[in-house]
């Protein structure tokens, strides 16, 4: 058993009396690329909104690389209303802000495109840049930082070039087509030097020939990053070619996991997004 | 793209053609009047309404370059910068009041609480006339100034702790509540024996002591206008630096995305306090000039006109944009205070035709004309979010696409 990496534990979202997110566990091990599907409004993207702290989820935990990173128990008014399992497990409040999780190595993509999109391309990159640099305002100011400054952009173009973007290096991120502004994404994602990416509907809006070249440019970039790659996907072909596992989420709950063989036959899964034959 | 500064000769021309500027601004002020009579000396004199539109106007400059860096750069819509004015200003007044004037000052109230003055401790180690006591009036001045920043960023910084974690509108109006609860305080009773109350702050060192004299106290070189701009432009200098540094982009990255720029690992409450004390710590330089331009302090006169006066201005120059907002702030102090001012009073032609609409305040009524025809035509304002070096950039650049486009 490799090591592992993303471990989500008993994830729980209510909003109101909504459970979006009902008991979630899953693990992603090194080196993986593991994908979460389910019909719209399964509940992937909020799962994913936990886990990168743009929500403090209602109950449960995220451990990163064994070490605890979320974890909450119902508070305030949800104490009454929790309508999910495992209360009183998870006693810890622990809600980082994303900028803290992406420090520590989390790199995520918008399910619909969220580029700076009045800046360049290179800015784009670089701003990821910022986060890890050694310096205050007062020395990026009076440019103390110049030789910090000249690393972040000399890894700023190492980038653009890996990911042959670097004749857009100039261009308005806005103005590019559709296809490399969802590159332009994951390029901005990847320069937060990530350990684990996670890619929120990458194929959204693609034809299938573009799907076909992101299968292989996510496939590249894991093995060059030494990446894992936990994403939420809608195309079949995509998500059953290259992970290695999947899970399946259906209304806030965890209904299948294994491989794409065993997901592909799975009579839950095809209950799920087929629906049952009320006369059987 | 690699390096940070694209061309240093070209910044190197602009430093060449600002320091020349800034003398021939000294000459023409101090030798104004000695052109021969007519429209030369009337436009050049000392007393023209020329160097009091440059000393506003580059006051202005600074304060709305700061509100630019925190609306248009950050993308947070505050609106207490007449707030951070004040404390600025009044922070410059009581440091500076020297000594045996404040009786005079604060007679109302019996004194002052605090009996001593920037200009005046520096004068005790250097000496009060001569080279020592311009060595002392430009240190004390100076340490006032940068006082009156840290006193505004101050504030800034415990305001923004509730604050800034509200969002457009509902921030704008937080801010100029604060900013109004402030212009309150400061003309409180209670505090009078440091603000004076409702009383005006006057005798401290304004741009005009910095005119150099000689014995018989002629003025020789005149600097009361050159010193407004050296300030003004080292605070932008430092601004316009700010905005290119990586922080800059950061705050750049927070208008643009909120989200995307927290998955990018940027610490939004961190980045949103430091942008509002830094514009707020210019705010309080600019107040301080404007306490030296004004010559006397008022807390009523930091109204919340006077912010929606400074968003105008950002909005003409631009959104986004430095060199817009300096040159919209000229221009707009330009109009206001001198070209625009015979709107003001009734004009009778020779035949005895009497101009109608002309009367007192028709210049307001013009101006609101203007800001919609802005509002509604020219949104971007006159640069947009572009600089002037762009533009210079742009005109270079098009032949050559021309070409690579045959």
């Amino acid at each position: 058993m490799s090591n592992c990496v993303l471990k989500v534990m008993n994830l729980t979202m209510q909003f109101g009396g909504v459970v979006a997110v009902d008991n979630l566990s899953f693990e992603v091990n090194e080196g993986e690329i593991v994908a979460l599907i389910g019909p719209n409004g399964a509940g992937k993207t909020t799962a994913f909104n936990c886990i990168t702290g743009v929500y403090a989820p209602t109950n449960g935990r995220v451990e990163f690389y064994g070490t605890t990173m979320v974890e909450n128990h119902p508070k305030g008014k949800m104490r009454k209303q929790y309508a999910g399992e495992n209360n009183g497990t998870y006693l810890r409040s622990i809600e980082p802000t994303p900028d803290k999780i992406t420090n520590l190595g989390i790199a995520r993509t918008f399910q619909n495109i969220r580029l700076f999109s009045q800046l360049s391309v290179f800015d784009n990159v670089l701003i990821a840049k910022h986060m890890r640099a050694k310096q205050n305002f007062l020395s990026a100011t009076f440019r103390i930082n110049h030789a910090e400054e000249k690393r972040m952009r000399e890894e700023t173009y190492a980038i653009l070039e890996e990911q042959d973007l670097v004749k857009y290096a100039e261009d308005i991120a806005g103005s590019l087509p559709y296809g490399l502004q969802r590159h332009l994404e994951i390029a901005r994602a990847l320069a937060t030097d990530p350990k684990l990416l996670l890619l929120d509907e990458p194929a959204a809006g693609m034809n299938p020939q573009e799907t076909a070249e992101l299968t292989g440019f996510i496939g590249q970039i894991r093995k060059s990053h030494n990446l894992t790659i936990f994403m939420i996907e809608h195309h079949m072909d995509l998500v059953m070619r290259i992970s290695e596992r999947i899970y399946v989420l259906d209304f806030g709950k965890l209904i299948a996991q294994g491989t794409p063989t065993e997901i592909q036959n799975d009579p839950r899964v095809i209950e799920a997004y087929l629906g049952v034959d009320e006369d059987a | 793209m690699i390096k940070q500064e694209k061309n240093h000769k070209s910044s190197f021309i602009a430093a060449i053609i600002l320091v020349a500027f800034l003398i021939i601004l000294t000459l023409l002020e101090t030798f104004g009047s000695q052109f021969p009579e007519g429209f030369l000396r009337k436009t050049f004199s000392s007393t023209s309404m020329l160097y009091t539109v440059l000393k506003k106007g580059a006051t202005y400059a600074l304060v709305t370059v700061s509100m630019n860096l925190l609306n248009g750069f950050t993308g947070l819509f505050s609106l207490g910068q007449a707030g951070f004015m004040l404390l600025g200003a009044y922070t410059y007044g009581i440091l500076t009041i020297p000594s045996a004037a404040r009786d005079d000052v604060y007679y109302l109230h019996g004194g002052s609480a605090i009996n001593f003055s920037t200009q005046e401790i520096f004068g005790s180690l250097f000496g009060n006339s001569g080279v020592g006591g311009a060595v002392s009036l430009i240190l004390g001045v100076l340490i006032a100034i940068i006082c009156a920043g840290l006193v505004a960023a101050f504030f800034a910084y415990l305001i923004g702790l509730p604050v800034l974690r509200l969002k457009s509108d509902y921030l704008a109006i937080a801010t100029l509540g604060f900013a109004e609860i402030i212009r309150a305080v400061f003309q409180w009773d209670k505090l009078a024996p440091i603000t004076n109350g409702a009383n005006m702050l006057k005798s401290y060192p304004t741009f005009s002591s910095f005119n150099i004299t000689n014995s018989n106290g002629d003025v020789i070189l005149r600097l009361s206008t050159v010193v407004p701009f050296l300030i003004a432009g080292v605070c932008i200098w430092i601004i316009v630096l700010l905005i290119n540094s990586s922080y800059g982009r950061a705050f750049k990255a927070i208008r643009e995305d909120e989200t995307a720029a927290e998955a990018m690992g940027i610490n939004l409450a961190k980045h949103k306090r430091l942008s509002f004390c830094i514009s707020s710590f210019f705010a309080g330089v600019g107040g301080a000039m404007l306490a030296m331009y004004a010559s006397t302090v008022q807390a009523k006169t930091f109204t919340s006109a006077m912010t929606y006066e400074l968003l105008l201005i950002v909005v003409i120059g631009g959104i986004g944009s430095v060199s817009g907002s300096c040159i919209a702030s000229f221009l707009y102090i330009a109009c206001s205070e001198w070209w625009l001012r015979f709107l003001d009073n009734e004009i009778i032609l020779s035949n005895g035709f009497k101009v109608p609409l002309l009367r007192n305040s028709f210049r307001m009524v013009v101006f609101s004309v203007v800001i919609m025809i802005i509002v509604l035509f020219f949104r971007r304002g006159i640069m947009g979010n572009k600089e002037l070096p762009d533009l210079f950039k742009r005109r270079r650049k098009k032949p050559e696409q021309q070409e690579a486009a045959k």
